[in-house]
């Protein structure tokens, strides 16, 4: 065997796996009737998605006075779950772009469902944008169109407009990195379709979607190279979609958003909050589609890594804030800061530290780190968590308005919570799908590691050294 | 009459170490179908190195003269405003605000341009269909498309094939 196993490092891929068993595993559940708990979930997320339906058509035929922003909290619930969406997305770049690049084989087990799962959260995050434009049919405004005002161009110095193109553009890079991925396993899934006669529907329909893709030398030469690329172009994009995101905030002159922190501090939050719903869908799906073998205790600890040292850069970035804003002497700064952690939104400040600072302390303890359940609990808390972080920042910065009289409440009606539990529906409808008719895992590339980390290896390894020994 | 036949193997270390002496003798290997990228075989086989990278560079070089232009052309000089006291008198003075659009344009004409390129090249289209070579093709197996030109060698050939390791033989 002229392929290198480490006898030091854990293998990625448990239970004697052969490059037959991933194929297998894999497609099964794709080419079985879903299961009755696949139904279950399916039909709660269709009737949240429904509920998301009829609460959009109620604001945009209504009016955003179905809403509880008022003329001080002019931003509420909508762009927090816009920034919440966002930020999840982040993940999946970043477990296939950047851990690509830092070749981190260990990506390969969850790189597909996590960028799925950027996708879905993009589509999101994109939907509270219409949403709360009021006028949603003039969606089209922030794009530099001939028109017939002048011609009044958008403003290139409006970090509003940097973020539809930093958005647009994360969203289709995103689309074809993941379907660049996904064309292999298609045809593994066309050929099965043809070999083992299955319905003619699943033949015609993978053989579309996977473009004819044959597997020569030329083939997978170019392939590597386009992931390549992609991956070293994918990473500054993701840095840049949620620095523009936290400019949104920074360029305006309101207290508690006017920072320079703002960039580094979102992107990091993002990394955290999106690592935290890769471990939520990742446990659950693991459960469900049996793929312990493949999504191992290593990689929930590998990740739970990153949540603790993600989450530990954004509380010191709450701690910097607050030294900041005392040490600037900036009186409406301070007040803010002050009124963010004591004043009316004092539970909000303190559940987002609770669940943010506090909660994934405890992977500082390898057990901790390596135990399924918690690690489900920790990631809930941080999806909480993060959440609260984006409400304070927006809600408690504009509650406490410069002038008294304007003081306000934010007080969300049944539509700005059923738009948001309904973007939960949407997204979890999308996800059941991909899990139902597309590979969760990158099998084409996840073999190209059977050889050199697989506790199949290990024991050819071992077995040749007893032999080499025994001679 | 001269033609293909397709050498089934089930391990991805008999294609690789397999290539050089079958050559070597003689015999005309003409591409490998692999269900994943084999490192290394591209050199093995002597293919060229992709030039697609190539082609982003230039992609992402037309993105940036595009996006610059149409910033320079809306803010500068078909409208130039004064938004908070910063006047778009001169694009260069302007700059700093103008890095994120241009950044995302060249991004997003690079990764779509070179995307499109491979699609292209590699004749990877929708309703494209891939020839069924072998069942297990996509799966466990590797296929070696050997070109015969003297019928009468096929046998001396195939029994060369499975020497190196392989298994099986499709027409």
């Amino acid at each position: 065997m002229s392929h290198y196993e480490s006898p030091l490092r854990k293998p990625l891929i448990l239970q004697d796996k052969t490059l037959h068993d991933i194929t297998e595993d894999i497609c099964r559940p794709i080419e079985q009737k879903p299961t009755k708990l696949w139904y279950a979930a399916f039909t709660v997320a269709s009737i949240c998605l429904v509920w998301w339906v009829v609460c959009v058509s109620y604001t945009l035929g209504t009016g955003l006075g179905t809403w509880g922003t008022n003329k001080t909290i002019g931003w509420a619930w909508d762009i927090t779950n816009f920034v919440w969406w966002v930020g999840i997305g982040h993940a999946g770049t970043l477990i296939s772009a950047v851990l690509l690049l830092f070749r981190q084989k260990w990506r390969l087990s969850i790189n597909r469902s996590a960028e799925a799962m950027t996708i879905f959260a993009v589509i999101c995050a994109a939907s509270f944008i219409v949403s709360h434009m009021g006028r949603p049919w003039l969606a089209y405004w922030p794009l530099p169109l001939p028109n017939q005002f002048g011609s009044l161009w958008v403003n290139f110095n409006s970090a509003l407009v940097w973020d539809v193109f930093a958005i647009s553009t994360y969203f289709s890079v995103s689309l074809v990195f993941w379907y660049t991925g996904l064309i292999p396993d298609f045809a593994v899934l066309r050929d099965r379709a043809i070999a083992k006669n299955l319905a003619p529907w699943r033949k015609s329909f993978y053989s579309i979607v996977s473009f004819g893709w044959m597997g020569t030398a030329k083939n997978w030469q170019r392939f590597e190279e386009v992931s390549l690329v992609l991956a070293g172009l994918s990473t500054p994009l993701v840095l840049s979609v949620h620095t523009i995101v936290s400019m949104d905030f920074a360029t305006s002159i309101i207290p508690g958003w006017h920072t320079t922190i703002f960039p580094p501090y979102f992107v990091a939050g993002a990394i955290f909050s999106g690592f935290a719903m890769v471990q939520t869908l990742l446990i659950i799906t693991r459960k469900i589609l049996n793929l312990e073998a493949y999504i191992t205790i290593y990689h929930i600890d590998m990740m739970n890594r990153v949540i603790m040292i993600t989450g530990s850069i954004v509380g010191c970035a709450y701690i910097t804030e607050f030294f900041i804003a005392w040490y600037s002497g900036v009186e409406y700064e301070s007040y803010c800061f002050v009124n963010r952690a004591t004043g009316a939104y004092w539970w909000a400040y303190w559940s987002m530290m609770t669940c943010n600072v506090f909660s994934p302390q405890i992977f500082w303890s390898k057990k901790a780190r390596t135990s399924v359940a918690l690690t489900f609990v920790v990631s809930i808390f941080v999806n909480i968590g993060m959440w609260f972080e984006r409400y304070v920042i927006i809600v408690s910065s504009l509650h406490r308005d410069f002038l008294p009289s304007s003081w306000s409440m934010h007080h969300p009606t049944f539509t700005e919570v059923g738009i948001f539990i309904g973007s939960l529906g949407l997204f979890f409808v999308l996800f059941l799908l991909f899990a139902k008719f597309f590979p969760v895992i990158a099998m084409s590339e996840l073999k190209t590691i059977v050889k050199s980390s697989s506790t199949q290896a290990k024991k050819y390894q071992k077995e040749n050294v007893e032999l080499v020994t025994s001679h | 009459m001269s033609k293909y036949i397709y050498a089934i193997f089930n391990d991805d270390d008999a294609v690789m170490h397999s290539i050089k002496p079958l050559r070597n003798k003689g015999i005309k290997i003409k591409d490998v179908i692999s269900p994943f990228p084999i490192h290394g075989l591209d050199h093995e086989l002597g293919l060229n190195p992709s030039r697609i990278s190539i082609c982003a560079f230039i992609y992402g070089c037309i993105g940036l003269c595009l996006v610059s232009l149409l910033i320079w052309y809306t803010m500068i000089h078909d409208w130039p405003m004064e938004i908070g006291g910063k006047p778009n008198f001169a694009y260069w003075k302007n700059l700093p605000a103008f890095i994120p659009v241009t950044f995302e344009g060249t991004v997003l004409c690079t990764a779509h341009g070179m995307v499109i390129t491979f699609y292209l090249r590699s004749k990877l289209l929708p309703g494209v269909t891939a020839p069924h070579i072998h069942d297990r093709i996509t799966d466990d197996h590797f296929a070696m498309k050997v070109l015969i030109k003297d019928p009468s060698k096929e046998q001396e050939i195939m029994n060369e094939l499975r020497a190196h390791g392989a298994v099986e033989f499709v027409a």
